[in-house]
């Protein structure tokens, strides 16, 4: 650390946001400041590190640029905006065509400086994307799941000319240049800090060399992190806010207490019930967007256990009590997946047409040979909703003659449970970042057998929907594959949806330019106050 | 005396190497995959096993334990995967705030304690007595966190008197220049009496929640051993002698009866550092608690071992200053010593 931070200083070039100095000399008002605060921060400055938490997207949504962004849509509901996974803007990308044959996309880069005062150039571009599939962990696979995968498809064609060829027609390529990953580095200062490692992995996660609309003016890892506006920036219009502190605040109530008093600007992650009376109090604004391709489910296993019998897990399908676990568990902050019709629409996460009928469920439970014991586990850092939720599912099995004991994995192991898959019943929540039904099932039903497949569940014929729906190109075919394996899914029940949760966030209200981003962290580019 | 804190050090060498063992296989024979954690969402379990390399994870026990030893002979305590920080840098930084909380604490409680104890005693079975016997009663039976929230809701929410309990600073404070770490310390070095101000406000509450955590030990002991003392012979005598009731109590009971208080004190002192987990995350305190228990919950070996080594040195630096205070108060130890 000691030599990185020399080395940074010799290069000079990082100066800006080493010396803290200068930036509180022309300190910002209260009412350029936001304060927000947050559940736990970064605990790195650089995304595509390995083992970069959650809040570090937030780092690499507003320090960095990426080539292209989701356009804003503003939320059926109201308080701010979404985005539109399907529609594309440029943000390095002044304009970018995709090639006649469909098998490559050039960029023209914009005018754009990074914080050094570098010029961006499409050498920048390459460096950091070529990082981004060969640095391995997260970062990999999610380029990976856009069929981003070798350094030769990352082509320099000129200093401002940028081109991407594709491996295979995949519709998730585009997108997935937009998600928090394929972010651009300043290459040149990050080789220069870099101490001879040619991913410069140590000096980017303490470091931030990017163009982005903010710049991180201090960060002292699980207390705070202040960023600053960066005034040159050229992908956009220039942030309202001058200035953000994130302080990082363990306890919920006190999160709560902070947003009721006025103290605090946006309080990220409480409770539903917080949210609901926050909501229901009406002094504070609750905006909540159900999270696009997020849904809690009962995942059954369905090679090892009683669940191998599909009868047994449609019986369970039939008799969730599903209003109640809405209700008792998120508050009602959430969509019901159940009573769905009886051809599903194509889309994800949607409502199957199991509802609660108990009749049917234990007819079902006969049939497959009478009642048993069994076990249902959850992630403990999940247990504010999965608690009340499991206990439901108890109470609902032990009327059709199914014992459920219900085990707590702590947060650290429950990982490593779930790669098991061995357990027979597991009660979790999965979001995918792009919002495509083929992405949601490819990660948690697809033969590949992933972490997230927690049923256990190997089917080839879904594998082949999945697959024919991922790269076909023909609209109409691809939504005749999305109904076709979601009403697999459905009769086969390997995981039962229980409701799409709300991605809630609490403000005071006079903070305007809400932007809700599939990473889940906050957006400061768009957000005003006062 | 010099002799004595020799004799002491040297019996403290071998726990400090148990614990060092012990924490190692603490943290490695327990549940909780460090790879898988941070191999992130999605992840497929050749990633999981790339991560278990990188972090050599996958190198057998005794291997990993040379290196760890290795390591901590220079000094490195490895880096926190929660943080991405080396542990003694991330420890030297929290540190100080623990400490000035804790002490801050005590002291506290102390102020409060030792008077109450001895009114008690001295006047036993008053309403003074009964008052000592409640307090300490309502003290045990609350769970620091508890008192913490409740006093944030109260002083805070309530009636707002309270800062936003946002950790040692108001954020638009910068901290003074680093001297001790401690802030009201430093501050004063500084000659900051605005951000001395600030500091102090943020600690009160969540050092008086520390404080009625451990008032009840305190108050017990020392009434129970001024009780003890003030039926002994010397203090009958020297009542009999015609000395004033404030100097008989003051200067002959009060000093017999504090070798107890001072071991209770000692304890007193690593609860509170134990307490102190649950009150730096109801106030956002950037100690060193907060961070063990982020640390464990994301099996994040190196802080836990860091934080059970710090602990574990100082507890046995604290017990040397026991003994060492129990030389001051009392010369016969000394000599046993």
């Amino acid at each position: 650390m000691a030599i990185t931070r020399r080395a940074a200083i010799a290069g000079g070039l990082s100066a800006p946001f080493l010396m803290t100095g200068r930036a509180g000399a022309q300190s910002p008002s209260r009412s350029e400041t936001l304060l927000l605060v947050q559940e736990y921060g970064p605990n790195s400055l650089d995304m595509q590190g390995i083992g970069a938490s959650q809040p570090v997207n937030g780092v690499a949504l507003n320090c960095y640029d990426r080539l292209l962004r989701f356009k804003p849509v503003p939320i059926p509901a109201g308080g701010g905006n979404q985005v539109s996974m399907g529609e594309l803007e440029g943000e390095l990308a002044e304009s970018w065509q995709i090639a006649s044959d469909g098998m490559s996309c050039t960029f023209k880069l914009r005018d754009a400086k990074f914080h050094s005062g570098r010029p961006v150039t499409a050498k920048d571009v390459k460096w950091s994307l070529d990082r981004a599939v060969t640095i391995g962990g997260f970062a990999t696979t999610q380029m990976n799941a856009g069929s981003l995968e070798k350094p030769e498809q990352f082509v320099v064609v000129d200093d401002k000319t940028f081109r991407v060829d594709f491996l295979r027609k995949d519709k998730l390529t585009m997108p997935n240049l937009a998600v928090t990953i394929p972010f651009v580095f300043d290459s040149e200062l990050a080789i220069k800090n870099s101490g001879g490692d040619p991913l410069a992995k140590e000096w980017l996660k303490n470091n931030v060399a990017g163009s982005g609309a903010f710049k991180v003016e201090s960060w002292k890892p699980g207390v705070e992190t202040i960023y600053v506006r960066n005034d040159d920036w050229a992908s956009g219009p220039l942030p309202k806010l001058r200035r953000i502190i994130a302080r990082d605040i363990a306890s919920p109530s006190t999160r709560r207490a902070l947003i009721e008093r006025g103290d605090a600007d946006i309080s990220y992650g409480l409770p539903p019930k917080d949210f609901k009376d926050l909501l229901d109090g009406g002094k504070i604004n609750v905006v909540g967007v159900p999270i696009p391709n997020g849904v809690w489910g009962l995942y059954l296993n369905s090679q090892v256990g009683p669940f191998k019998d599909v009868r047994l897990r449609q019986a369970v399908a039939w008799v969730l009590p599903y209003d109640k676990m809405l209700q008792a568990s998120l508050f009602g902050r959430g969509v019901d997946m159940s009573g769905g019709p009886e051809t599903p629409k194509p889309a994800w996460p949607t409502p199957f047409a199991y509802k609660t009928n108990v009749e049917k469920a234990k007819a079902l439970v006969a049939a497959a040979g009478g009642g048993f014991s069994t076990t249902l586990q959850f992630d403990a850092g999940n247990a504010t909703v999965a608690e009340p939720m499991s206990v439901l599912i108890k109470e609902a099995l032990g009327s059709i003659g199914i014992e459920v004991e219900i085990t707590k994995v702590p947060g650290a192991n429950f990982r490593t449970e779930i790669a098991k898959k061995t357990n027979p019943m597991t009660l979790n929540r999965f979001a995918g970042w792009l919002d495509y039904p083929d992405y949601y099932l490819f990660w948690t039903m697809h033969g590949n057998n992933s972490i997230f497949n927690i049923a256990n569940y190997q089917n080839p014929e879904l594998d082949k929907l999945i697959d024919a729906a991922r790269f076909t190109t023909d609209k109409a075919a691809y939504e005749k594959f999305v109904v076709d394996f979601v009403k697999l899914v459905e009769r086969e029940v390997p995981m039962i949806p229980i409701a799409q949760p709300t991605h809630d966030v609490a403000m005071q209200k006079s903070i305007g330019g809400y932007q809700f981003q599939p990473c889940r962290e906050p957006d400061f580019r768009y957000l005003t106050k006062g | 005396m010099l002799s004595m804190i020799a004799a002491r050090l040297k019996t403290t060498i071998p726990s400090v190497i148990g614990v060092i063992i012990v924490t190692f296989l603490l943290t490695r024979v327990l549940p909780g995959d460090t790879a898988a954690y941070f191999a992130g969402p999605a992840a497929s379990n050749e990633a999981i096993a790339e991560i278990r390399g990188k972090l050599g994870l996958d190198r057998p026990l005794p291997v990993q334990f040379v290196s760890y030893v290795t390591a901590l002979v220079r000094g490195d305590l490895g880096t926190s995967l929660t943080t991405g920080q080396p542990v003694t840098a991330d420890l030297a930084q929290r540190l100080p705030a623990s400490a000035e909380l804790t002490l801050f604490g005590l002291l506290i409680s102390m102020a409060v304690a030792l008077p109450l104890g001895v009114l008690a005693a001295v006047r036993q079975g008053s309403w003074i007595d009964h008052l000592c016997r409640i307090v300490a009663t309502a003290g045990v039976s609350l769970p620091v966190f508890f008192t913490g929230l409740l006093l944030v809701y109260v002083f805070y929410f309530i009636l707002g008197w309270a800062p936003a309990p946002l950790g040692r600073l108001d954020v638009f404070f910068s901290e003074p220049p680093r001297v001790t770490g401690f802030l009201l310390i430093d501050s004063l070095i500084a000659w900051d009496l605005e951000i001395f101000r600030a500091a102090l406000s943020q600690l009160l509450l969540p050092a008086l929640t520390l404080a009625i955590f451990s008032l009840a030990p305190i108050t017990r002991m020392t009434r129970a051993s001024m009780l003890a003392v003030l039926g002994a012979d010397f203090v009958r005598t020297a009542r009999a002698s015609g000395l004033s009731g404030r100097k008989v109590i003051g200067t002959y009971a009060f000093r017999n009866a504090m070798l107890p208080v001072v071991t209770t004190l000692g304890m007193v002192f690593s609860f509170l550092l134990g307490a102190n987990v649950l009150v730096e995350k109801v106030f956002a305190w950037p100690g060193v608690g907060s961070y063990a228990v982020e640390a464990l919950l994301a099996s994040d070996y190196a802080p836990i071992q860091g934080f059970v080594l710090t602990m574990a040195i100082l507890y046995v630096a604290l017990n040397l200053m026991i003994d060492i205070l129990y030389g001051v108060i009392d010369p016969r130890v000394r000599l046993e010593g």
